[in-house]
């Protein structure tokens, strides 16, 4: 018997046992997490942006789909989803950049749906989506033309990004234009601290699409997590006080 | 419809892929390393699709006489030589090691010391976007590192190079960055489990 993967598959269903159960229990109540403030700020610019006809910049990063930062890109994509159907109504469709293909190709999908659902299946410009880079740098210099040129009142970084977020952060603040950035990874999140304006640390980046838009099972999964977290802390604890008594 | 069978085929395979992965069973394993196998494929014909994304979009600059399209110009040209280049000659040829050592390397290297500036302003800048004490001890701390590792005329700082440095960077830091990947880690589980059930769908389908 394979003890981690026993314990593993019981964290597993046990965190989906969880997520359903409290988004079949929750369903109709409204959900109450702490306020952030930059998910305020977001409806601001997102509704400032629809307003006056400019445009979201959606960067997705560069987490691939077959690797542990794919999860990031899903997050990011979930909201993507999300925003795009926020902003339907307005004048020009978001743009999505990003530094994976598989990525790319995914936001190509996902604002295509957004739009023709909103339109009743109108022609959507496919060029929306696009990818600028396959290296770090690469992808970021590929997208500061965006920032720049394409009209952008707000800029959402959601996704896998390394130390060349600081590039895009940098463009985003010379163009006066909000930002709001979250990266998976370490080095991108101290970079996005120190120059994004509204920087997300850790897992906020995967909290983005429930503040933006609630649905039942997303709540569920923050209210998951924070279930998760105590479990965490508490087996800790209990290691080091049994590693104190020499239990361990 | 196309909805229904693309969630489908999406949660079919993420239960295989992942019982596959934590049991030994061998028929599941199998399938699994099949399916991670139509997954590389599919990976690199996403490559494909993506530059010829990026060849259309820098395309369109140029037709459309944008800003900035004698950039996208010299992209397309400099991709479809060096596509002919990998085309005849081996990836490991002379002229495709001149290529990436000579001018892809030295360029992306002038990026990261661009980044060394702008970082710089941003961190001066900080302060003044965000007042509070995190920016100060963010600040200070990134100060405090830098003084006990750069090389100085003088030679190490005492205390601040053998002691501040190693405690802030191995036991502070350390702790910190591990926190933050454990909360990555549980919001990836539920990130997989909203795939799974078919809550999230990256594909388009509502």
């Amino acid at each position: 018997m394979n003890w981690s993967a026993l314990i593993a598959f019981l964290l597993v269903v046990g965190s989906a046992g969880l997520l359903l159960g409290f988004a079949i229990l929750k369903r109709k109540t409204p959900p109450s997490f702490r306020e952030i403030p930059a998910f305020i700020r977001l409806r601001q610019a997102i509704g400032r942006a629809v307003e006056d006809g400019s445009r979201l910049h959606f960067s997705l990063g560069r987490g691939d789909l077959i690797s542990p930062q794919g999860a990031a890109g899903l997050a990011g994509l979930s909201a993507l989803r999300r925003l795009a159907d926020l902003t339907s109504t307005s004048d020009r469709t978001p743009i999505a950049t990003s530094g994976e293909p598989s990525l790319t190709v995914l936001s190509q999908d996902v604002m295509q749906a957004s739009f023709q659902e909103a339109t009743g299946g109108s022609h959507f410009d496919a060029s929306g989506a696009r990818l600028t880079g396959l290296t770090p740098f690469s992808y970021a210099s590929g997208a500061l033309p965006t920032l720049r040129d394409e009209h952008i009142s707000a800029n959402i970084l959601l996704g896998s990004f390394g130390v060349e977020a600081g590039l895009l952060a940098d463009a985003a603040e010379r163009q006066n234009s909000y930002l709001l950035a979250a990266s998976d990874n370490l080095l991108g999140q101290a970079v996005l601290y120190a120059s994004a304006q509204e920087p997300l640390i850790g897992e906020e980046l995967y909290a983005v699409s429930e503040y933006v838009n609630h649905s039942p099972l997303h709540a569920a999964s923050l209210k998951v997590q924070d279930i998760l977290r105590y479990v965490l802390i508490i087996t800790m604890l209990l290691g080091a006080l049994l590693k104190l008594a020499g239990l361990l | 419809m196309k909805g229904i069978i693309s969630t489908s085929v999406a949660i079919v395979t993420g239960l295989i892929v992942l019982i596959g992965y934590l049991f030994q069973i061998p028929i599941l394993s199998d399938i699994r390393s099949l399916i991670l196998d139509w997954a590389v494929i599919l990976a690199a014909m996403m490559i494909f699709i993506g530059v010829l994304n990026l060849l259309s979009v820098n395309n369109t600059r140029v037709n459309n006489k944008e800003k900035g399209g004698f950039y996208s110009l010299v992209l397309i040209i400099s991709l479809l030589v060096t596509l002919l280049i990998g085309l005849f000659l081996e990836p490991g040829h002379s002229v495709m090691n001149f290529i990436f050592y000579s001018i892809q390397l030295p360029v992306e290297k002038s990026l990261m010391a661009l980044l060394a500036v702008t970082l710089l302003v941003a961190s001066i800048n900080l302060l003044r976007r965000q007042p509070n004490l995190f920016s100060v001890i963010f600040l200070g701390t990134t100060l405090l590192i830098l003084l006990g590792t750069v090389p100085l005329p003088f030679g190490e700082l005492p205390f601040v190079g053998d002691v501040l440095r190693p405690f802030i960077a191995q036991v502070l830091a350390a702790s910190g960055a591990r926190g933050i990947l454990l909360g990555v880690a549980l919001a990836t589980l539920t990130t997989g489990l909203r795939v799974l059930f078919g809550a999230d769908r990256p594909y388009g389908s509502k």
